[in-house]
């Protein structure tokens, strides 16, 4: 019997956050899993997007930020609300946006966060940056930064962030580690572009002492728009599962993969689709959704603002009262690959317009693509906020920003109405971006050989 | 700024010692059994028993480890499992010794 899980000393004593933490289970600890799967107490892995301003506007923001929303929550609000984390034990919070450090509050709420108790790690795109910040930062236990950059040189990071967003965000690394700042993150999404530069990445981060996440592309925000197009392709995900493989014990991914465990083995980590079990969402306004990548009504539990509080979104909402139920495995029950990637992420499925009990679209056996053709022309549901600084309308559903054609198969119904028919059940696991949904090597103590999750 | 990592090659855990939660170390009971973070070290682990809960909360009034089993319940034939559960925690700092008082 194994009765601790994770956090053991390990093999290496690199620095762990809680996603790595959870990573290292990476094992079958069945039991422990299923008793996430029935939800806990408190999130473990918990998203606060502070703000949905950001100063870049990069073409898959999950969010689709860009403006400042008016009823952003007050200084006093998001104080309040970190009070309440600290009353749930939440020790570890995602703070992301937008780009949170835009918020003139945004290193007071840091400072009040750490003193109450709850660790931060939040997601900039380094602009704020600064040497001054960098000492400040690396002199601080409880904060950790993850720096995003979705491309090992510019041309293919820029095509996606921004111009000049590659040299922002490697001198804010430099910063860093000048500072002093070790195990710092680096935070990829994976694309069709950026596939073949997996190790440009590990590089890159190695030199500067940070980590690697690699995490996947989701259909969401304005990502559903250019989904299509950067997603990577079917022999693109047997080059990245395999090069997880051999590397995953030393990159995080927020069990973003769990996805690939069709191919074979399952990859470090919990391996457990997390919404409104483990993980879950804050948005700037107070809204709470069960993952960070369904900002959409249809996964809206509540909002903190609310007479509960956030306590009481997470402990009593319908929404996660139902993701918390079994789940039916629906089309994919007959598969055999069903335990391995539990039907892949919500989210993914539900952005791209597919039943939620059904194959994920990026299905390693290929069914997701059988299903994206015979969903035909109807259209897959429009993110239901948009915070761009420039707002496009969708044509059909998906295409750079830009272009004006859309190449997706069956992609006649441009503009179209909304019609999808979307099941009442979800699939078994969702996906997490958290930090925290799974660990590694091996369950500590007693009869270790047993671990094996994996978040986020 | 990163994390402090466990000292490699933590000694032995000694069960007729006294122990105690680490100082930077919260529990949050779960139905399972319990979360423990380590705010220094940032790592997680999960208790898998209320028992071992139990156990680790009774490790500052007890004597020694062996002590704080017995007064949590745990059943002799269970003491070894619970005593490898102690010496886990121990190695990654979620415990330490304590001067016997």
């Amino acid at each position: 019997m194994t009765l601790v899980a994770g956090g053991s000393a390990g093999a290496e004593a690199t620095p762990q956050a809680v996603e790595q933490s959870l990573q290292r289970h990476s094992a079958p600890t069945g039991r422990l899993v299923e008793r996430f799967e029935r939800g806990l107490e408190a999130p473990i892995c918990l998203t606060w997007e502070l703000t949905y301003a950001c100063n870049l506007a990069c073409v898959h923001c999950l969010s689709s930020s860009g403006r400042r929303d008016p009823r952003e929550l007050s200084t006093d609000e998001c104080r309040a609300l970190i009070d309440e984390f600290e009353r749930m034990q939440i020790f570890y919070v995602n703070i992301g946006g937008g780009e949170p450090t835009v918020r003139s509050d945004f290193w007071e709420l840091v400072e009040y966060a750490t003193e109450h108790h709850v660790g931060v790690k939040f997601s900039t795109n380094g602009s704020r940056i600064t040497t001054a910040v960098a000492e400040r930062l690396a002199s601080s236990e409880y904060v950790d930064v993850q720096i995003s950059l979705d491309g090992a040189t510019p041309a293919i990071n820029d095509a996606v962030r921004g111009e000049g967003s590659f040299d922002t965000a490697v001198t804010a690394m430099g910063r860093l580690a000048d500072a002093g700042f070790v195990g710092f993150k680096v935070s990829v999404v994976a694309t069709r572009h950026n596939v073949g530069q997996l190790d440009g990445f590990k590089e890159l981060a190695d030199r500067y002492g940070a980590q690697l996440r690699l995490t996947r592309l989701r259909p969401a925000g304005r990502g559903a728009e250019v989904w299509d197009e950067l997603h990577p392709t079917a022999e693109q995900q047997r080059e990245l599962y395999d090069w997880l493989v051999v590397h995953g014990e030393q990159v995080l991914t927020g069990d973003s993969f769990f996805h690939l465990a069709g191919y074979g083995e399952s990859l470090p980590g919990l391996n457990l689709c997390g919404a409104g079990r483990v993980v879950c969402l804050v948005d700037p306004v107070g809204d709470v959704y069960a993952c960070p990548f369904a900002i959409h009504d249809e996964f809206l539990a509540g909002n903190v603002r609310g007479a509960g509080g956030f306590t009481d979104v997470w402990r009593r909402s319908d929404l996660f009262d139902e993701l918390r139920r079994p789940q039916s495995a629906g089309a994919c029950g007959s598969c055999g690959e069903y335990d391995a990637c539990r039907g892949g992420c919500m989210a993914a499925k539900f952005f791209t317009g597919l039943p939620l009990d059904g194959p994920d679209p990026e299905c390693v056996l290929g069914h997701g693509e059988e299903a994206l053709e015979r969903r035909g022309t109807s259209e897959a549901p429009r993110p239901s906020l948009d915070h761009s600084l420039h707002p496009r309308r969708r044509t059909g559903a998906a295409g750079r920003p830009g272009d004006p054609g859309d190449s997706r198969p069956g992609a006649a119904g441009h503009l179209g109405p909304v019609a999808v028919a979307l099941l009442p059940r979800r699939p078994d696991r969702a996906c997490d971006e958290s930090p925290l949904a799974a660990s590694g090597p091996g369950p500590v103590g007693p009869s270790a050989g047993t671990a094996g999750h994996r978040p986020h | 700024m990163p994390p402090t990592p466990p000292v490699a090659g933590s000694p032995a855990f000694d069960a007729t010692r006294a122990w105690a939660l680490h100082p930077q170390v919260s529990l949050r009971p779960e139905s399972f059994g319990a979360l423990a973070y380590h705010f220094g070290t940032r790592r997680l682990s999960f208790l898998k028993s209320r028992t071992l809960l139990a156990v680790v909360e009774s490790l500052a009034d007890q004597p020694s480890g062996y002590e704080a089993c017995r007064a949590a319940g745990v059943a002799p034939t269970e003491l070894e499992a619970y005593t490898r559960a102690l010496a886990a925690l121990a190695d990654s700092g979620m415990i330490c010794e304590r001067a016997a008082s």
